[in-house]
């Protein structure tokens, strides 16, 4: 039966996996392309949107099961301080990857910049035009960017200290 | 590897494996937060950054807020662009299909000082943003020079190093201007042409040249290379800096030619030829190429920034609808970059008045 399987269920391992590629490839692009006026900008931006795009409608999707299908528990000797640590850690890289692709684009609407993803394919504009919301938007969607980086490390360490160190089962709920 | 069972309960790592296996797990974090720091350009300071070449165009200018880094003194103008439909033999994009659209746009002065006297600056630009019905957006930059003084963004960061006022003389070094000069022929090259293009009395009666190559782009994938330019209807007359009385003499010229009645400009639209470079923005195409009337701008208001619709439109020449695409020039992205970057200041500091402020814009001719 699913209740008593320590693992998470087939999709939630699935786009664990997916959006961990994408979102490592967004942070290095996000961060690369606004300290380059290289040829490479132009492509990187190019990417930047519609990747951004893809990862909204995959933590959408990821968010959905999650609460259809809850996880696995945590280890009953895990220390309490930890389990809040997981449990929090784990909202906000949700909170991150729903919110940084809406900032993204709320940003470039109060810009007036056409998000374009590919061709005839535009995303409306969700903010009216404001040079002030574009101005403070983009600091928040650069700040959330670190922040949402330095989550992920603190997630991979996490577990790998779970896989290599503690051997409680957690890596394996989730390894691909 | 045996350690995780997939059960609860394993035998947790103790001793000098648990430090082992630790120190592991810091090599693996600190190589990613590595990368993350080259990605980012921190570990490589020398990189040439949107924040470097616009910090460095605001040392030359002094500081501004509220205003464009570059291209600072402009004005807002609106009209429209009557497509003839002619262009659609090489571009799907829908602003080349017969029919108008809007049109919001920019008459600026290149350089970083909002209050320049127009004398001072021999460049003018014209900026616009055409708005077909299907909601694709088309922004354009151009400049009255035919070429551009630098190839890319590391030489037009070393120009303006090297025109950057001296501290002692709040002057630029000729030396420095002269250094630069010598090891970029094409510099003097594109400097020489633009000499010989003079500038107008007005902003009216400029041509405008949209600087960088791009690519129109038809219905089946076929890529032609192209430079456009806005080619004024009204006469052409050489700026006479004697006749030209006050500091905003060609924005209040401007103002005052609108006034009278609408200023129409010809989209021309150059094909280039194989072997015609598209990288090179210093270089303009051999003047017998073909040319191609692509529809008729029409300007027929102007307002002040203060109150106009221009202020906040980054005017990023990579905004472009489906059928236009950026070609090889390394100036593009350049470009983009630092508007974007500009735009980011700009937009979070307080806004101080224009120094042009037309007529049909200043409350003592409101109602």
């Amino acid at each position: 039966m699913t209740r008593s399987d320590p693992r998470f269920d087939p999709l939630a391992r699935l786009l664990h996996w997916l959006m961990a590629a994408l979102i490592l490839a967004m942070l290095f692009i996000g961060v690369g392309m606004v300290s380059t006026v290289s040829e490479r900008y132009a492509m990187l931006v190019a990417i930047h949107r519609p990747l951004g795009v893809a990862i909204l409608c995959l933590a959408a999707l990821r968010l959905a099961n999650r609460l259809r299908k809850p996880a696995p528990p945590l280890p009953a000797d895990l220390p309490a301080w930890q389990g809040f640590a997981a449990r929090a850690s784990h909202w906000l890289l949700y909170g991150l990857m729903l919110g940084l692709p809406l900032i993204g684009w709320a940003m470039q609407s109060a810009g007036q910049v056409p998000v374009v993803l590919y061709g005839q394919l535009a995303l409306p504009a969700i903010l009216p035009a404001s040079p002030g919301l574009h101005a403070a938007l983009r600091s928040a969607h650069q700040l959330l960017a670190y922040g949402l980086f330095l989550l992920v490390l603190l997630h991979l360490g996490a577990a790998l200290m779970h896989r290599l160190l503690r051997r409680d089962g957690v890596f394996r709920s989730m390894a691909p | 590897m045996d350690e995780d069972q997939g059960q609860r309960g394993g035998v947790p790592v103790t001793g000098i494996a648990a430090l082992l296996r630790l120190a592991g797990i810091g090599a693996v974090l600190a190589a990613a937060a590595g990368g993350f720091a080259y990605a980012g350009g921190w570990l490589t300071p020398d990189r040439l950054s949107p924040a470097r070449l616009v910090g460095q165009l605001e040392a030359n200018a002094g500081p501004h807020p509220g205003f464009r880094r570059n291209h600072a003194k402009g004005v807002c103008v609106t009209g429209r662009f009557a497509s003839s439909g002619a262009g659609q033999e090489w571009s799907r994009a829908t602003v080349f299909r017969p029919g108008t659209v809007p049109v919001l746009g920019r008459f600026a002065l290149p350089g970083g000082n909002p209050a320049a006297p127009d004398a001072a600056v021999p460049v003018r630009s014209m900026a616009l943003q055409l708005t077909s019905p299907d909601g694709a957006v088309w922004r354009t930059g151009m400049n009255s020079s035919p070429a551009f003084p630098v190839r890319n963004a590391a030489d037009f960061f070393a120009l303006q190093q090297a025109s950057a006022p001296d501290p002692a003389t709040h002057r630029p070094d000729p030396a420095k201007l002269q250094a630069f000069l010598a090891d970029h022929p094409e510099t003097v090259r594109a400097l020489a042409l633009g000499r010989s293009f003079p500038p107008a009395s007005g902003f009216g009666n400029g041509t405008y040249h949209s600087v960088n190559a791009f690519l129109l782009v038809d219905g089946a994938g076929r890529e032609t290379p192209v430079r456009w330019a806005m080619v004024p209807e009204q006469p052409f007359a050489p700026f006479d800096a004697r006749a030209a009385q006050g500091r905003d003499a060609v924005f209040d010229g401007l103002a005052a030619a609108v006034a009278q009645a609408p200023l129409r400009w010809r989209l021309m639209v150059t094909l280039a030829e194989p072997g015609d470079p598209t990288s090179d923005a210093t270089a303009i195409w051999p003047p017998e190429r073909r040319q191609v009337e692509f529809g008729v701008l029409t300007i027929a208001g102007v307002e002040s920034e203060d109150d106009g619709a221009c202020r906040d439109i980054n005017f990023d020449p990579l905004t472009l609808p489906d059928g236009i695409a950026a070609s090889d020039d390394p100036l593009l992205s350049a470009r983009s970059a630092a508007y974007a970057r500009s735009a980011r200041l700009r937009d979070g500091e307080a806004k101080s008045p224009s120094a042009i402020a037309p007529p049909a814009a200043s409350p003592r001719n409101a109602p």
